[in-house]
């Protein structure tokens, strides 16, 4: 049986073949790539236990992403709604406005350890191409990020800022034009590259030593949290729910890090995916609507798929979220029965974002808004003494045009 | 495996002085029909036939595989239908050695042990995995190697010494080299003097093992890499059936002729 160790971080628990649970995660990548890989695990390996890198990443998080990010009380909301507190660790505080910072940051430092000059990555709400462009110009590396057409025109805002930065978008027309198309894009480009460009994964996705990095980085908020909680409540409350939205999964798994050694009675981890809209077919979610394993972008976890194989297309009103894949953590964390996951439709995330945004000085993007919707729908029905933290991840400037024409507002 | 079709085709082709020439060719593009009549018209001139299995999401390779992939997976190709194509084609050439190739999770999906089973039932020769490298591949590898099947391992001018050694002492009848950092139908960025270097330091590991070079071969570079075992053509092949479609010409009389060309040039 599956089971999950104490006192080893999450993304240590794989076999030598780079497998949570045996069957989750892996290397399925090309020949050409297992050099790097390898150079690249080596190098992290080394790094993570380099007082010095260590220094200069914690350096870099305080000075330059601005942390702790902060934890706050949803009063207005939670009064509105009734029952469980609603708390909100707000990570949109972070530099650039969202947490794909964290592993952009980290990978910028790899690269410059390492010696290359390029950098490149996938992007999907364009979060992680613009973190990834300003780390870039932070630390004199020449970017390029690989996009989806789709996801171009959809996030506007998040591509001027990659451009202002200095970066290369590269538009992708294969497949869907979303991100499940850039990652391979990005990953062909690095096939090509390899000896003199680094490559960062966007989430916790991809080989195994992609989940690995951005895990590590991401693990920051976690590591805040767990300060914030004591010293907000003097000791870790008894009744926690930390609810993250769930695409890739690098947000939750740097939100639950720190606390997936406690009794799920004690901290409860929920998972909410995209639902897609509420009466389409199609979707984003993997874990919580039972998608089988497949293989995808070089790791074995629960994939929108069909019987033969092929890769389904996916829909959901957040690009951030649109994949069809999800870490091998996440899905070691549901098989584990870790974690719960469930998703929220296109329309419950508009509600949400709606509703969060009426009572609350807060602006969460399309991606936290699914997280949000499922702490509103079950708020009302937890005791009082009930914490539920909502990671809200990403600022909604970036969804201005889709929020003007779903809601008719600009902000 | 001595006696596999695939050891005889370069047995064959040593005795002429030539490489083998190996195609790719997607199966199902751009229709099952389609692709089964260029499989059986090229093969006249290709000592070994590869034929792709599409899949929607394929890291490694460039445009023009992409196309034909996406086209035939568009015109409803299944993998049951790749299975048909190559047992169709083998009633025909039996003594043509096939190979299957494509990315794992299609194998995955289909379960191991019953695409090998398939794969022994349908005659085909050998199966290449583009994302189960090596160490990885080992117990796949070795399922295949009981039923008859060779699975053929790729080596990259990434692969180190070490790597190198273990791949060659575990490989079967034929290694493939992929001549650079490249998806499929790059252009051939290394001088081929380069590659042939390289290569001869692979094959100076065994010499007994067919090693084959792939990855930006067209009629233009085709010949200055003549000296290896045997030579992949693919992408070239594929563009010719988008071309081929694009001007509403015979994909069968473009691709064939292509193919014989190739042929020409190393003779």
């Amino acid at each position: 049986m599956m089971k999950l160790k104490k006192n080893i971080p999450l993304i240590d628990q794989h076999d030598k073949f780079g497998f949570w649970g045996g069957k989750f995660g892996g290397s399925f990548i090309p020949e050409t790539l297992k050099k790097p890989v390898e150079d690249l695990t080596k190098e992290f390996q080394k790094l993570r236990k380099n007082k010095k890198f260590l220094k200069q990443r914690d350096h870099y998080f305080k000075n330059y992403i601005g942390s702790p990010t902060s934890f706050v009380k949803l009063e207005n909301l939670s009064n509105h709604l009734g029952g469980a507190q609603i708390w909100a660790k707000v990570v949109s505080e972070a530099n650039g406005g969202a947490h794909k910072i964290y592993n952009a940051t980290v990978h910028a430092l790899i690269c410059k350890a390492m010696g290359k000059k390029y950098i490149v990555g996938d992007t999907g709400a364009g979060y992680a191409g613009k973190m990834l462009s300003m780390a870039a110009k932070k630390f004199g590396l020449k970017c390029k990020i690989f996009m989806g057409a789709k996801d171009i025109k959809r996030q506007k805002p998040n591509c001027d800022a990659m451009r202002k930065n200095g970066a290369e978008i590269v538009p992708v027309y294969s497949g869907s034009q979303t991100l499940v198309d850039a990652v391979s894009e990005c990953m062909r480009y690095w096939v090509s590259n390899c000896d003199n460009t680094h490559m960062c994964v966007g989430s916790t996705v991809g080989p195994n030593i992609f989940v690995k990095i951005c895990g590590w980085s991401t693990a920051q908020i976690s590591r805040e949290l767990k300060v914030q909680l004591k010293k907000e409540f003097k000791k870790i409350p008894k009744k926690i729910k930390l609810i993250n939205c769930v695409g890739g999964g690098s947000s939750a798994y740097g939100f639950w890090s720190e606390f997936i050694d406690y009794d799920k009675k004690q901290i409860e981890l929920v998972g909410v995916e995209a639902g897609g809209p509420k009466n389409s077919k199609l979707h984003a979610a993997p874990l919580s609507r039972n998608a089988k394993i497949g293989i995808l972008h070089g790791a074995a976890s629960y994939v929108c798929q069909n019987n033969e194989g092929q890769i389904q297309e996916t829909e959901s009103i957040s690009a951030g979220l649109d994949y069809p894949g999800v870490s091998p953590i996440h899905c070691f964390l549901k098989d584990t029965k870790r974690a719960r996951y469930t998703y929220a439709t296109d329309e419950d995330a508009l509600d949400a974002h709606q509703m969060v945004t009426k009572f609350e000085n807060l602006n969460p993007s399309l991606e936290p808004s699914h997280a949000f919707a499922e702490a509103i729908k079950i708020a009302p029905k937890l005791s009082k003494d009930t914490i539920i933290i909502v990671n809200s991840c990403g600022d909604a400037k970036k969804d201005r045009d889709i929020l003007k024409e779903r809601l008719g507002k600009k902000r | 495996m001595n006696s596999s079709l695939i050891s005889q085709a370069f047995k064959n082709t040593k005795k002429e002085k030539r490489p083998a020439l190996l195609t790719y060719t997607v199966a199902g593009d751009n229709s099952k029909k389609k692709s089964l009549e260029i499989l059986k018209s090229i093969s006249n001139y290709a000592d070994i036939c590869e034929l792709g299995f599409p899949h929607n999401t394929p890291i490694a390779d460039g445009g023009q595989i992409q196309t034909s992939a996406y086209r035939a997976i568009k015109n409803g190709i299944k993998i049951n239908d790749v299975f048909s194509i190559a047992s169709q084609f083998k009633k025909s050439k039996k003594n043509k050695p096939i190979i299957l190739m494509g990315y794992y999770n299609m194998i995955y999906q289909y379960n191991e042990n019953k695409f090998i089973d398939k794969c022994k039932k349908s005659k085909i020769d050998g199966l290449i995995v583009v994302d189960l490298p090596y160490p990885e591949n080992k117990p796949f590898a070795l399922k295949c190697k009981k039923k008859g099947i060779n699975f053929v391992q790729l080596v990259s001018p990434t692969t180190s010494k070490e790597r190198l050694k273990q791949i060659i002492k575990d490989s079967h009848d034929m290694v493939y080299y992929i001549s650079m950092l490249s998806t499929t139908g790059g252009k051939l960025k290394v001088a081929p003097k380069k590659i042939l270097e390289r290569y001869n330091k692979i094959k100076s590991l065994d010499k007994n093992k067919n090693i084959v070079i792939g990855f930006g071969i067209t009629e233009k570079t085709i010949k200055s890499l003549k000296k290896a075992d045997g030579l992949v053509v693919g992408s070239a092949i594929c563009k010719e059936i988008t071309n081929s479609i694009n001007k509403r010409q015979n994909a069968v009389t473009n691709v064939t002729n292509i193919v014989r060309k190739l042929r020409n040039k190393i003779k």
